[in-house]
């Protein structure tokens, strides 16, 4: 054995060396997941996405204008009218309040950043953050060296980063670095029992609550774990301490956030954790009357507690059960009702059903978002159950969940992004040790099987050696079948833990030049998830969608900026209390950028009110008008692509306002305007499609374009060609047609023809008494 | 069948009383404030179900303070307990100062959400 002053003196400059290099190693990371999210700003402009970012965005402006106080009491009237909208009640305000801090800390500090730069770059930095959670997370469920490769993994993985490019300002930018941060503190008090990170975890918790309606599967998943502890007979102090304090602080937390209020104990979604919390009660007084009885006496305590209890325990059930089974829902929401059966949103919610981020995700969509990981997560299950500890067990139920739920929406792939990540990350790490492990080991020239004593240290430091950014200690023997080795996606290394009880330890490595061909095999594994990251990030998740580019023949760049155009022209060319119609697709878009008010927009917490934009859309001009002029309409909004194929447009939209609008006025039926099944507008169309506004407002003068009204999305000429407006005038279309805008015409003061009741605004009372009685009520 | 189960109802009865008298008198005061919490707790729902529920956030914070404490103390027993092999390098002035924090925090919660 070598000088044991100066080995020990070796192994502390090694370790001080391994931390210096994961420190910087864990910057790289950071700064790698900050700037692979910036392709957006580099080919387009820093401009903020989609549309639910413009709500944030607009939130975040009156939250920096007008102070914290107006912001938690302001009442929105420019949208949802003529109901209006309680912001400060029904928005999450974790991220605009993260990004108002940030805004007013650089702002003081006299760095003048505009609120739309900080809203822009917000998700990259949190992103940042999110692969140093994750690195934290996993470092205490495996190790260092597992750590910096799920970090690194995650910085990089096209799920997470399709919502936290810059310029998605959404809830998930946030939220995600406080899943993992929840996360990791809870494993955290699960191993050191400490009552100061218990804190910290409900603090977490509580930031988590404030960003995303997600919060609802770490209140879920961690009682599930606890139960799963306990019933595995792992149940410890540690356990206690790491669960009961979060529930009692989580659930107050949670309930002082506005938009949870009493929900926090009302809804079933939460019932999970107070049944936990009983649970764990009893567990522990269990263990502590054992622990201060004799057996005897114990098996006495258990006969008569069991035969009183029971009948306790049944009576208490009974009425939890009527409780909860006299509501229709069983106390759910219908969102998560949707996620527990994935079938129910599409027979009794057409609303949810219709947005496209909540259907089924198709198999390719798992290559796509999370590439090799796919393949990597079953290897790192098999590595957490060896050893299976608390932290393992935790995310290997987190994974199982993860995937059934991204199973059910395509939204929440995101969930599944960290799981995989930590997942591969242990995986990777494990291989990797393996193989150096036995490099080193042929490298001494030790001879291949040698018997070695147990609790012999020397044999362990040896083989425990590694690559200086693995701070890692590893006294498990490795068994591996070097027949299978060469193959880099066969991840049969099975490791054993070590058996201490057993004198005699075999100890088996792998052939060198396998060693170094697996290696490299893995070193090209990653390189491909790069090169696959790096991809998917330029060309598949950077639209920002409110602006459109396209390549035309000559190789030059096209760029649609339609939308903004149609947004300037409305702030600039109507009054700033006109409302504007449209579907709502583009309310908070509306509403941001060209400030005016709207009837509905993407909160779509109001069906009927949707119902009536969507049955106004699908009715002929008359009644369309009827609908509009009562709810103040002045202007209507239709996103038409028929001349440059747009394929996201209204037309195609249009079979979710026939279901929502028939949904709540019957006597809009889908089958009126389907011909042999299909939506058609040539000229096989059915008369009801044929005369419905979204047909007219859609294809008005269209047919000047070429001649023929030839509609590049749907491949057709359309039905009805040439016809006139009655009721609506064009006042804008944009420079591709991509969005249209027109008018509510005024009602005529003269009628000709047959002498009919005039319809003005202006009418004496009797006269309106009598019009409203003899006119077409749409709501009949 | 009764006066046997009777029997040893008793006989467990003063194995655990004989049992809980070994520990030691700190854990007994733990014990104490651990009751007195539960049952300020169980008059507070007694006086919800004959009063009502209106301020429906003053029931809840006051409700979950107590069972917060509870709970807390609960888990500074489990630290402080010297035959717990997890928490024998533990010292007790960490254990208790952990137990402040906590209850610190808990009572700032508690008192925004008293209303």
């Amino acid at each position: 054995m070598a000088d044991p002053e100066n080995a020990k003196e070796a192994t502390t400059l090694r370790y001080a060396f391994g931390n210096v290099l994961s420190f910087f190693i864990l910057l790289l990371i950071g700064v790698l997941a900050f700037w692979i999210r910036l392709f957006s700003v580099i080919k387009y402009e820093s401009v903020i996405h989609e549309f639910d970012p413009y709500f944030n965005y607009r939130v975040t402006q009156f939250l920096t204008k007008n102070g914290i106080y107006d912001f938690w009491n302001w009442f929105d009237d420019r949208t949802w009218y003529p109901l209006g909208r309680v912001i400060g009640g029904t928005v999450y305000p974790g991220l605009t309040l993260t990004a108002g801090t940030i805004w007013w800390i650089l702002n003081s500090l006299n760095i003048p950043l505009s609120v739309e730069t900080v809203c822009v770059f917000t998700a990259p930095i949190f992103s940042a953050f999110a692969s140093w959670a994750t690195y934290l997370l996993t470092k205490e469920v495996k190790g260092a060296g597992a750590g910096l490769t799920a970090a690194a993994l995650l910085a990089m993985v096209p799920s997470y980063i399709s919502r936290s490019v810059a310029g998605s300002y959404d809830n998930e930018a946030v939220a995600i670095f406080a899943l993992i941060f929840t996360f990791y503190l809870y494993i955290k008090t699960l191993n050191t029992g400490s009552l100061f990170y218990a804190t910290l975890n409900a603090l977490a918790y509580f930031y988590m609550v404030c960003s995303w309606g997600g919060y609802t599967f770490i209140i879920n998943l961690i009682p599930m774990h606890v139960l799963l502890c306990i019933v595995t007979g792992r149940y410890s102090s540690r356990l206690y301490i790491a669960y009961a304090p979060l529930v009692v602080l989580g659930t107050l937390l949670a309930a002082l956030v506005p938009v949870v209020g009493f929900n926090a104990v009302m809804t079933s979604e939460h019932f999970a954790s107070f049944l936990v919390f009983i649970i764990i009660h009893v567990v522990a007084f269990v263990y502590y009357i054992k622990g201060i009885l004799s057996p005897k006496m114990f098996k006495v305590a258990v006969t008569l507690v069991v035969s009183v209890g029971l009948v306790v325990c049944c009576a208490v059930m009974a009425i939890l059960i009527a409780l909860v089974a006299s509501s229709p829902t069983k106390g759910w929401s219908g969102r998560s009702l949707s996620l527990l059966d994935p079938t129910y949103a599409s027979k009794y919610i057409p609303i949810i059903a219709s947005v496209s981020e909540h259907q089924p995700p198709t198999w390719p969509s798992y290559f796509m978002d999370i590439n090799v990981l796919a393949f990597l997560v079953p290897a790192g299950i098999i590595a957490c159950f060896l050893p299976l500890s608390d932290a393992s067990s935790f995310v290997v139920l987190y994974i199982v969940t993860s995937v059934y739920f991204s199973g059910v929406m395509v939204r929440l792939m995101l969930v599944l992004a960290p799981a995989a990540c930590v997942m591969s990350g242990i995986a990777l790490s494990e291989s990797f040790s393996v193989f150096t492990r036995s490099i080193k080991f042929q490298l001494h020239g030790l001879s291949g099987s040698s018997q070695v004593d147990s609790g012999d240290a020397s044999s362990s430091t040896v083989v425990a050696q590694n690559d200086a950014g693995k701070a890692e200690k590893t006294e498990d023997t490795a068994k591996e079948r070097p027949s299978k080795k060469s193959k880099k996606k066969e991840k049969g290394i099975v490791d054993k833990p070590s058996l201490k009880a057993k004198i005699e330890r075999r100890l088996l490595v792998l052939p060198f030049e396998a060693s170094i061909f697996a290696i490299l095999l893995l070193v090209l594994l990653g390189a491909f998830y790069v090169v696959h990251c790096v991809w998917a990030a330029a060309e598949a998740y950077s639209a920002p969608s409110i602006v459109l580019t396209s390549y035309s023949h000559d190789g030059g760049l096209h760029v649609f900026d339609d939308f903004r155009e149609a947004y300037a022209w409305l702030s600039h060319n109507t009054e700033v209390d006109d409302k504007v119609a449209s579907w709502w697709d583009y309310g908070y878009q509306t509403t941001a950028m060209a400030n005016r008010t709207v009837i509905v927009d993407n909160n779509t917490w109001n069906n009927t009110h949707i119902a009536t934009v969507g049955t106004a859309m699908s009715s002929p001009e008359k009644a369309a008008w009827e609908i509009f002029n009562s709810l103040d309409v002045k202007y209507v909004l239709v996103v038409f692509g028929g001349l440059v194929g747009y394929p996201s447009d209204d037309i195609n939209k249009f079979l979710w306002m026939v279901r929502i609008g028939g949904g709540v006025f019957p006597h809009i039926k889908e089958p009126d305007y389907l011909r042999d099944g299909q939506y058609r507008i040539d000229s096989q169309a059915t008369p009801t499609m044929l005369n419905c506004l979204m047909y007219k407002l859609s294809y008005y003068r269209f047919v000047e374009t070429d001649g023929r009204g030839f509609d590049r999305v749907r491949q057709t000429e359309i039905g009805k060609k040439n016809f006139k407006l009655t009721h609506f005038e064009e006042v804008f279309t944009t420079h591709h047609w991509m969005v249209r805008i027109y008018k509510l015409k005024p009602p005529r003061n003269r009628i000709r023809g047959k002498t009919k009741k005039p319809r003005s605004k202006t009418s004496s009372t009797t006269r309106t008494k009598r019009s409203a009685a003899t006119k077409r009520n749409p709501w009949h | 069948m009764a006066r046997s189960t009777s029997k040893d109802a008793q006989a467990l009865f003063n194995s655990l009383r004989s049992a809980y008298s070994a520990t030691p008198t700190s854990f007994k005061i733990i014990d104490l404030y651990v009751g007195f919490a539960v049952f300020t707790a169980l008059i507070q729902v007694v006086y919800m179900a004959i009063v009502g529920s209106f301020p429906f956030n003053s029931f809840l914070s006051g409700v979950l303070s107590c069972v917060g404490t509870a709970v807390l103390a609960v888990c500074l027993r489990i630290q402080v307990n010297k035959e717990n092999k997890e928490f024998k390098d533990l010292p007790p002035e960490r254990a208790f100062a952990d137990f402040v924090l906590c209850n610190l925090v808990l009572h700032l919660v508690i008192m925004n959400f008293l209303g």
